[in-house]
């Protein structure tokens, strides 16, 4: 039976509905495949028992012929959606035992549609990360590793557990989020692929926040139809977010018919940055090749203001930050420190609850926004923003998707890049410029690099046209012939 | 003349400018879906978004938006069809997100005027700065235990206007001219009940002091003024205290201080002062708010007749002064009580005056309002129809009136049951004038030798014999030419 | 530009984050760091460019003024570090 945990979403969904298995099998060869792989430290919080509960249920509604678009598809939850009544940590000690008393919209969407919970899968604490080092529940190990070379390497981050777990076949798909890159660059790591949709697609409602203009939901999965089945569920407008769109929710799905001729691919050139490794621009080349042989016209692009985009990015997401964490305070929910006195209870609270990156971003927030700086750093990171985002929008004048390299790297041991934030920021020097200008992104697994690690490639679309980049995504997998990681490859 | 403080150096200028926080009238909270009514049990009206639960999302309440826009037509102001949420960063327990959504740099109200009306009589313009819509916070109790401080949430959230004036008022007395017109012009809009019991309008008052035609002075900002009463007294305290330290030599600083209304003094909040930078920036979970010129219009045209208009049609259409008008419009159910009785009773002048000096004195010495007055409008308007009609003297009117008060009957069953008819039968009057003349045949004499002033004991005397009911008018006539 | 320590203590209190003399001589340097490698914004040319608050294409939605929310006092303080009587509970606050 643990060759059910290698099926597609989609196969799965076939052998349900033909009674090949039931969901309680399917779900019970997870929740096995999730205790043999828990060196990984995937998930947070596992809740077997729900999950086997939901599976049941799932089986009736099956019998009854009442199942919905993903009935008995056990997933990943990031921890960064609330569930009702099941611990939700962000990777923080300061929510450390919360216990939401409601649902995220996007968990609930899938949760409708019959989907089965398996846990809340690690993540870097509040998102804030790119190697998933700095949840204060440890380390998620990326499930590959390097020919010859023993060292644990990061899955990525900040949704480092959702892609690990499917990776390593504990879920058949995860949903997580990208604030800058957080679902494209693991996806990347751990060799599936993952989207980022249109700011405004999925809601933010029940999500724990980081950067509020930025983070958006999203998922993974080991194909690229696979991702287009979830992502079908969890989009659409919700009247509790303000700032989620009244778009339809097209058949994302349907969009996947291979047919990308005459699509024009933009390819910019700012995205040659110096010290690429030359597999990484070998493996762009080919991209671009195989996009031409599937009928697809390669246009030269350029996006002038990608050099000043993690600079942007990382004055606007601390700055959010920096308010939208002003709420763990040790009041109403998560950590307190005891203490007699109301400043120190505050300042020892966040003091103890939050690990080093946190305390370093609210700081960089703090002062951004703080008198006599915010025109000087935070206006004008807006201004530079806006440049970015006409940037792209004058691409999109002559090319219809952008096709890019997701990371400047393959996964890397964990540990390094630890040394300097900094070094640590230009992991998402690919993703984030899509993500300040709230464009849907996605991460495929393309190929290789010389020590065996998976490399993805980003296709990033106008804004709302999800369909497009899943489309040319479909077309690379088909033509790039990826090779998931073998049962066997797993530790 | 504004109000000027002496000093030893002189006379000082009071200069003072008013921020004015109205709770909204709204059924649910500025950004969620929970009730705002009064005196609720702890926290039961808090929703996740109140307690400011992860992951939980403001959407505006679009009454909100329709009260702001109506005051701000109200207070004469421009009003911006774009405007922007901004979140005011500072941590304090009743305070669950750690910022206050308002609105800083694009407010949803702009520039305007309003009149206050002076003890004098004068009128005087005060320039409006500006209003925006922000969220109340919680409320901390402190008085239950020696160490901790309990937080009940069921404010937090609820609509506030702020109501920025410029420095143009002086003194005391315009401070609370202007606190009183801001209050009966929202109340009349009915964008806010005004009650500064409850709390539903506080103020915080900047004061600094000058000599006249000098630059402005430093200020301060005075915090907890919640009551016309307080506003008098903290503004006489604070301009006193800073023009004693500006005249020993020393210097006001720039600072916020808290009315004591029990020690009846401002002092230091140089605790809360100590590094407060509030880092507002736009609220990433709100986009801007944009509505139609189109939309304001038709507010515009659902707004009712606002006071300073009723008192200008009240002394051009009535007739009345401007103190009659000031005290009929100050509640818009007085006004509309007042043209009740004014139609009913044919006298708007007459109306006025009994409005005023009689029911509202009565009420008063009862401790009723208006609404509660046993006398309905229309009631009142009865009675003044029977004085404008010569039915019955104003003199038994205010028997008839007293009778009306007690009972709750209309003043016409009250004239019929105790036969108060006005005697007009010239006849009859003259009859008592002739018993009253054959009574006192001394006075006649005298009175016909040159001492005027006995005409009056004669009226006195038939009015007396008639019990009141002799029309007095009749009774001069007739008198003058029997004598 | 640099951030001395007593900015930083400056804008951890600000924060509300306690920080020990160690962790203020660590972050110094590191929040310098940060702070110089945004700074390369200065060489853009943002002349008459309007700042970008939300790349939502879309209009504030607003809602209507009914009350289908609160009422949920258990679920309000269900997370409470302290509570008692239907309030949250601090350490006293002393104005």
């Amino acid at each position: 039976m643990s060759n059910l945990t290698h099926l597609t979403i989609k196969d799965a969904l076939k052998g349900l509905e033909n009674k090949d298995f039931t969901a309680l099998e399917l779900t019970q060869s997870h929740i096995d495949a999730m205790a043999q792989t828990k060196s990984l430290n995937a998930y947070i919080t596992e809740t077997p028992e729900l999950a086997l509960e939901q599976a049941k249920a799932s089986d009736a509604r099956r019998a009854k012929g009442e199942a919905g678009d993903l009935d008995g598809i056990p997933l990943a939850i990031k921890d960064l959606f609330c569930t009702e009544n099941v611990q939700t940590t962000a990777a923080s000690h300061i929510l450390e035992g919360f216990k939401p008393q409601y649902e995220s919209t996007v968990s609930q969407k899938l949760l409708d549609a019959g989907a089965v919970t398996l846990g809340k899968a690690n993540l870097d604490e509040f998102a804030m990360g790119s190697s998933n080092t700095t949840s204060y529940y440890g380390n998620v190990i990326n499930p590959w590793r390097r020919k010859n070379d023993d060292k644990d390497l990061t899955p990525g981050g900040s949704s480092g557990g959702s892609a690990a777990s499917v990776a390593a076949y504990t879920a058949m798909g995860a949903i997580g989020t990208d604030t800058g890159g957080s679902i494209r660059q693991p996806a990347s790591f751990c060799g599936i692929s993952g989207i980022k949709p249109t700011y405004g697609r999925c809601s933010r409602w029940g999500v724990v926040a980081f950067a509020s203009s930025l983070d958006q939901a999203g998922c993974f999965a080991r194909t690229v139809e696979d991702n287009a089945l979830l992502l079908r569920t969890m989009s659409g407008h919700d009247p509790k977010d303000s700032t989620s769109a009244k778009k339809d929710v097209p058949d994302f799905v349907a969009a996947l018919n291979g047919d990308i001729k005459g699509l024009k691919v933009g390819i910019p050139k700012e995205y040659r940055v110096d010290g690429m490794p030359e597999e990484i621009l070998k493996l762009w080349e080919k991209g671009i090749e195989w996009l031409k042989s599937a009928g697809a016209q390669i246009v030269d692009v350029s996006l002038p203001h990608t050099h000043y985009a993690l600079p942007t990015y990382y004055i606007i997401a601390p700055a959010e930050a920096s308010s939208n964490l002003a709420r763990y305070d040790g009041v109403r929910y998560g950590h307190r420190a005891q203490e007699s006195d109301l400043t120190d209870m505050y300042e020892l609270t966040r003091a103890q609850g939050f690990g080093d990156e946190v305390k370093r971003r609210i700081m960089i927030g703090t002062y951004v926004l703080s008198a006599g700086y915010y025109d000087a750093y935070y206006i004008k990171a807006q201004k530079v923003r806006r440049l970015i985002s006409e940037d792209f929008t004058k691409a999109y004048e002559k090319c219809d998707v952008l096709l890019t390299p997701t990371a400047p790297s393959a996964a890397f041991a964990i540990g390094e890049n630890e040394d300097d934030p900094i070094k640590m920021y230009l992991n998402d020097v690919f993703t984030v410029p899509a993500s300040l200008a709230g464009l849907p992104g996605m991460s495929v697994p393309a190929g290789n690099d010389k020590d065996g690690l998976p490399l993805g490639l980003q296709i990033i679309g106008r804004p709302w046209e999800e369909e497009t980049v899943l489309k040319v995504a479909h077309v690379v997998e088909n033509l790039a012939q990826f090779k998931l990681l073998e049962c066997g490859d797993l530790k | 003349m504004p109000q000027m403080i002496k000093g030893d150096t002189g006379d000082w200028e009071i200069v003072i400018g008013m921020e004015i926080h109205a709770q909204v009238i709204a059924r649910s909270k500025l950004f969620s879906g929970a009730a705002t009514e009064f005196g609720a049990a702890p926290n039961s009206q808090v929703s996740l978004v109140d307690a400011a639960m992860p992951g939980m999302l403001p959407v505006l309440n679009k009454k909100c938006v329709e009260q702001a826009v109506r005051t701000g037509l109200g207070l004469n102001s421009k009003i911006n069809t774009r405007s922007v949420f901004a979140r005011k960063n500072y941590f304090y327990p009743d305070l669950p997100q750690g910022y206050q959504i308002s609105q800083f740099e694009d407010p949803i109200v702009g520039k305007g005027k309003i009149e206050i009306d002076l003890p004098d009589g004068s009128v005087k313009e005060i320039g409006i700065t500006r209003l925006h819509l922000e969220q109340d916070a919680g409320k901390s109790i402190h008085d239950q235990s020696p160490t901790k401080s309990f937080v009940d949430l069921n404010r937090s959230g609820c609509a506030l206007m702020e109501i920025v004036s410029e420095p143009d008022i002086r003194g005391p007395e315009e401070a609370v001219a202007y606190l009183s017109k801001i209050r009966m012009i929202l109340r009349y809009l009915g964008t806010c009940d005004g009650n500064m019991d409850e709390g539903s309008m506080r103020a915080d008052v900047n004061i600094s002091v000058r000599k006249p035609g000098d630059e402005y002075g430093t200020r301060a900002e005075i915090k907890n003024v919640n009551s016309l009463k307080a506003v008098q007294q903290a503004i006489d305290f604070e301009a006193r205290r800073q023009v004693e330290i500006i005249e020993e030599g020393g210097k006001v600083n720039q600072e916020t201080r808290l009315w004591d209304p029990n020690k009846m003094e401002t002092r230091s909040m140089r605790s809360k002062e100590e590094a407060h930078d509030y880092r507002y920036f736009p609220d990433p979970d709100l986009l801007p708010l944009e509505f139609s010129s189109q939309w304001v219009e038709e507010i515009k045209q659902t707004l009712p007749e606002l006071p300073d208009e009723k008192k200008h049609r009240f002394m051009d259409e009535y007739g009345l002064s401007l103190y009659d008008a000031s005290v009929l419009i100050a509640e818009r159910s007085r006004a509309d009580f007042f043209e009740t009785v004014a139609k009913d009773g044919g006298d708007a002048k007459l109306s006025a005056n009994w409005v005023i000096n009689e029911l509202l004195g009565i009420l008063n010495k009862n401790e009723k309002a208006l609404s509660d007055s046993p006398i309905s409008a229309e009631q009142l308007g009865g009675l003044i129809k029977l004085i404008v009609d010569n039915t019955i003297s104003g003199k038994i009117a205010k028997d008839v009136f007293a009778e009306m008060f007690a009972s709750g009957k209309d003043a016409e069953k009250i004239v019929e049951e105790k036969g108060l008819k006005q005697v007009t039968d010239t006849g009859a009057i003259e009859a008592v004038i002739d018993e009253v003349l054959a009574e006192n045949p001394d006075n006649v004499e005298a009175y016909r030798g040159g001492k005027d002033k006995l005409f009056g004991f004669f009226v006195g005397q038939v009015m007396k014999k008639s019990q009141g009911k002799a029309n007095p008018a009749l009774v001069n006539e007739i008198l003058k030419k029997k004598l | 530009m640099s951030l001395d320590k007593e900015t930083v203590k400056k804008v951890a209190r600000l924060a509300r984050i306690r920080l020990t003399d160690a962790e203020v001589e660590k972050l110094g340097p590191q929040l310098s760091n940060i702070i110089n490698f945004v700074e390369q914004l200065a060489e853009v040319d943002t002349d008459n460019v309007e700042p970008l608050a939300n790349v939502a294409d879309i209009n504030l939605e607003l809602r209507e003024d009914v009350v289908n929310d609160g009422n949920c006092v258990d679920k309000v303080l269900a997370n409470a570090p302290e509570k008692t009587q239907g309030y949250f509970v601090v350490p006293k606050v002393v104005e």
